[in-house]
Formats: structure tokens, sequence, C-alpha cells
């Protein structure tokens, strides 16, 4: 049976010998040359300079929310291909930072830059490092507290947790307090500056905060004010029976 | 090299010039210098750079997208004109007729590539743009062969066009594609490994055209000699797997 489509080509007995002979050897060593050539060992470190954000959004054609996002998958692939055992050890925070700042000012209301540099950067066994990333992620908290309120819980428990730096844990910790409005936020979040407080031994400063909270009205359920209120009553009986030893 | 080869790459040149190509090519010229004195006056610092850079990314661009595209309009017109059947009736073979139109387009390749080097000669030392020039050449070579390719094989304008610019875009992109699929955020489930797969298996069948003729080379230097050479030779085999593709799938027609 013969259809349209073998209707149109010749047999492949028409092709001479050496074509054949050309495509099989070409084709091979293209496959060979391919699979056996190596990458170029790059330095994790060498991540290159941050563009401006203008210059990306030039780049993205007025497409910012997909730069955006590929530009982080991009920056979070960039140290795979140095061979990397420890990801993002060898980065250079500052580059990386830069990098973050841009992609974000590319697209502001993009979680994803925020989201990495705290849940993935700050993850960083250099104390500097991982400084550098939670600085930033609290640096750009206030352009829209609302929704990078989580974010910043997330830095203030590595402040207290990872940095040991109850200050910067607390401060964190009260600008999420004070900056976010949305009532939907949870209270542990917005109790955290209170327990940071008393684990800094600041029982007076805790019971201000606590006591302000109170009376501000925001609780609305009451086991929560419940809640609150036998915290702020064992704060006073805490600074009754005089300061820890 | 059959006599007939060399015959039909020499009308191939002459088409060239006789086309709007050289046209088309002072313009890519002129909008290059244009850019770069735009950009002297903008930058406050490291002008001669960004002009070199920024004028040698769209030169090397141009080369490419006018190769494709004079390359596939040229063939299919050929084909629409029936001055293939003409050439073919003549005691020419198709071998040779394909070979022939291969070296045409890639020596024009070649004049294109050198004339887009002479307004970076303002910027650049004169070895490192004999290298990158070299590579542009080779490059714009690489993409003649897949848009005579794709134009002989499908046998239509946009859609050669359209292959042979997507080719030349994922090989391009595809170091960073599989550096972004093998990255440590990787999904490690099945269907993420079979994307793994798929995308390595295509990279085995692409030119490798990310290190070649970057506009790194006028600024910091042509890469060392070894380096360049292992480029040149990977483009080379790419251009005898398409020539050889194109052989095929040329010889297999029935016309």
């Amino acid at each position: 049976m013969t259809t349209a489509w073998t209707s149109r080509e010749r047999p492949v007995a028409a092709v001479p010998g050496w074509i054949l002979g050309l495509l099989a050897a070409s084709l091979s060593i293209q496959i060979a040359w391919q699979a056996t050539g190596a990458e170029p060992a790059r330095d994790a470190s060498d991540l290159p300079r941050a563009p401006a954000a203008q210059v990306l959004r030039l780049a993205g054609f007025g497409e910012s929310a997909a730069l955006a996002r590929l530009a982080m998958v991009w920056l979070l692939a960039f140290d795979s291909r140095a061979g990397n055992a420890i990801p993002y050890q060898k980065l250079d925070y500052d580059r990386l930072a830069a990098w973050l700042d841009a992609i974000l000012a590319v697209d502001p209301r993009s979680n994803f830059p925020l989201f990495a540099a705290a849940r993935l950067y700050a993850e960083n066994d250099n104390p500097a490092k991982a400084r550098r990333m939670v600085e930033l992620v609290f640096a750009r908290f206030g352009e829209d507290p609302n929704r990078r309120w989580p974010l910043l819980a997330h830095v203030a428990l590595l402040a207290k947790h990872r940095l040991h730096d109850l200050p910067l844990a607390r401060q964190y910790a009260a600008a999420l307090q004070r900056q976010t409005t949305d009532p939907t936020i949870p209270a542990w979040a917005r109790q955290m500056e209170i327990f940071v407080l008393e684990d800094m031994n600041e029982l007076e400063a805790a019971k201000v905060v606590l006591g302000g909270l109170l009376a501000t009205g925001k609780i609305g359920d009451a086991e929560e004010r419940r809640f609150l209120q036998s915290r702020l009553e064992e704060i006073e009986r805490r600074l009754k029976a005089g300061p820890k030893r | 090299m059959p006599a007939s080869t060399v015959t039909i790459a020499r009308y191939v040149l002459i088409e060239t010039r006789r086309s709007g190509l050289p046209w088309l090519a002072a313009d890519c010229v002129f909008v290059a210098l244009g850019l770069a004195g735009f950009l002297s006056q903008v930058a406050i610092t490291e002008g001669a750079a960004l002009q070199a850079a920024a004028a040698a990314a769209l030169l090397r661009a141009c080369a490419i997208f006018l190769v494709i595209a004079y390359v596939a309009a040229s063939v299919v017109r050929e084909a629409n004109d029936k001055g293939l059947e003409l050439a073919l009736a003549l005691p020419i073979s198709r071998p040779a007729w394909y070979l022939g139109k291969l070296l045409g387009y890639a020596c024009a390749g070649a004049l294109l590539a050198a004339f887009f080097a002479l307004p970076l000669t303002l910027w650049a030392a004169p070895a490192d743009l004999a290298a990158w020039t070299l590579a542009v050449a080779a490059e714009a070579a690489v993409m003649a062969a897949a848009a005579l390719f794709f134009a002989s094989a499908l046998g239509q304008t946009v859609s050669a066009i359209a292959a042979a610019a997507g080719l030349y875009l994922l090989a391009r992109a595809l170091p960073a594609i599989q550096a972004i699929a093998s990255g440590p955020h990787a999904v490690d489930s099945t269907p993420g490994q079979v994307a793994r797969w798929s995308i390595d298996a295509i990279a085995l069948l692409l030119p490798r055209l990310e290190g070649a003729a970057s506009a790194d080379w006028l600024l910091y230097g042509a890469p060392p000699a070894s380096a360049l050479v292992q480029a040149l030779l990977a483009l080379a085999i790419y251009f005898a797997v398409l020539a050889a593709a194109g052989l095929f799938d040329f010889s297999r027609r029935n016309l």
C-alpha cells in the first residue's frame, strides 16, 4: 500500500551511502562531544553583580512578574553550577542581597525574594551572612507589613535562636506588632515581643507591652484575652518576687 | 570538492550581493553605531566598554537573524520559482547542489561577520576582535546550515525562520535551563527526573553556543587559543550534523 506520505519520500536506499555515513558519524561525534564535555568549574562566590532594577525591568519587556520569578529561579539555581557541596555557603551575600533587592523592586508584590532570603539564605551557619539576610527582610518589611509579617516573624525567631541576639529579635517582634493592621494576623505573631522580652528578663517592658496590647482592645477572642491576662498577672508576680537570678 | 559545488556557492554569493542583505547589514551597523553614540552620552563610567559590549551583542544578534532570514527566504523563493527543478535538470547531483548552497551561505555569513567587526575596531583590541569575528562567522555558518535544512525540509519561509530561530534561542538558553533543572531545589519525583533526562537528551542534540562569540571577549580578552579551538570545533561538528541531515532529507525528497 502506498500512502500519501511515503509517495513524497524516496526510499532510504536512494540516499548515497557516504551521506548516510556522514550523518551517522557526525551525529555520533556530536552526542559524544556533548556528553563528555565538562562544564568549566565555577566558584559559587562568583555571583555576578546585580543589575539595577530599571535594567531588569527593561529586560522583562513589560513582563515584570514573569521576569522577577524567572530571575529568582535562576538565582536559586546559581550555585548548583559550582558543584557546591554546601549550598549557598560560598555565595557573596552582599551581591545576593543586591540581586534580591533588584528582583523585589521589579515586582514588589512577589513574596519570592524575601521568602528565599528568610527561609533559605538566612539559614546559613555563618552568622554574618545570616544577619545580612534577616536585615534585608526587616528593611523591606515596612513596605507591605500585612503581607510580609510571616517572614519577619520567622527572622525574629532566627535572630533569637540562631543569632542569639535578643534585642534584634525584640526589634523585629515590635515592628511586627506595631506596623501590621490586618486583624487576621494570628495572636502568637502579634504577641511575640512579649515573649522575647520575658526571655530578656525585661519584665517591666513585657508588662507594659502586654498591658498596652490588652488596652487597645485588639484582642477580640475571650480565651485569648484571658490567656494574656494570666500572662500579665504572672509577670506582675515575678516582678514582685524580685529579679531572677 | 566538485567544481559544480564551487560554482553554485559563487552564484549564492552573487545573489547575496545583489539582494537587500548588504543594505540591511549596513543599516545594522548604523544602528549599532547610533546605539553606541547614545550610550556614550549616558554612561557615567566604562563608556568604551559599554559601547563595545552593546554594539557587539546587537551585531551578533543581527548577524544571526539576517543569515537565518536570508537563507530561508532565498531557498523557499527558489523552490517556489521552480529554480530548484531547473538546477537539478542540469548535470548537477543533489549533494553537489546542496553543498554548494551551504558553502555559499556559510561564506555569506562569514562576510557578514567580518563586516560587523569593522565598527568594533573602534573599541576592541585586534586579537580579541579577530577571535570574536571568527566565532561569529562559525556561529553564522551553523545557523545558515540550520536555516537551509529547515527551509529545504519545511518549504515555508515563516516556519523555517521560526524553527531556526527557535533552535538558536534554545541552544543559547539550554545551559541555564540545565542548571535550573538540576539545581538543589529540583523536585526529586518521577516527572522531575523525566524532565531532567529530557533536557539532558535535548542538550546532546544541540550546539554549544553559550561560550561562543560573547561580548565579554572584547572587554576582558578572548579566551585562550585552546578554548577558542574547542568552541570552534564544537560548532564545526554541529555544522557537519546539519549538513548531513540536510543532505539526507534532500536526497530522499521526490521532486
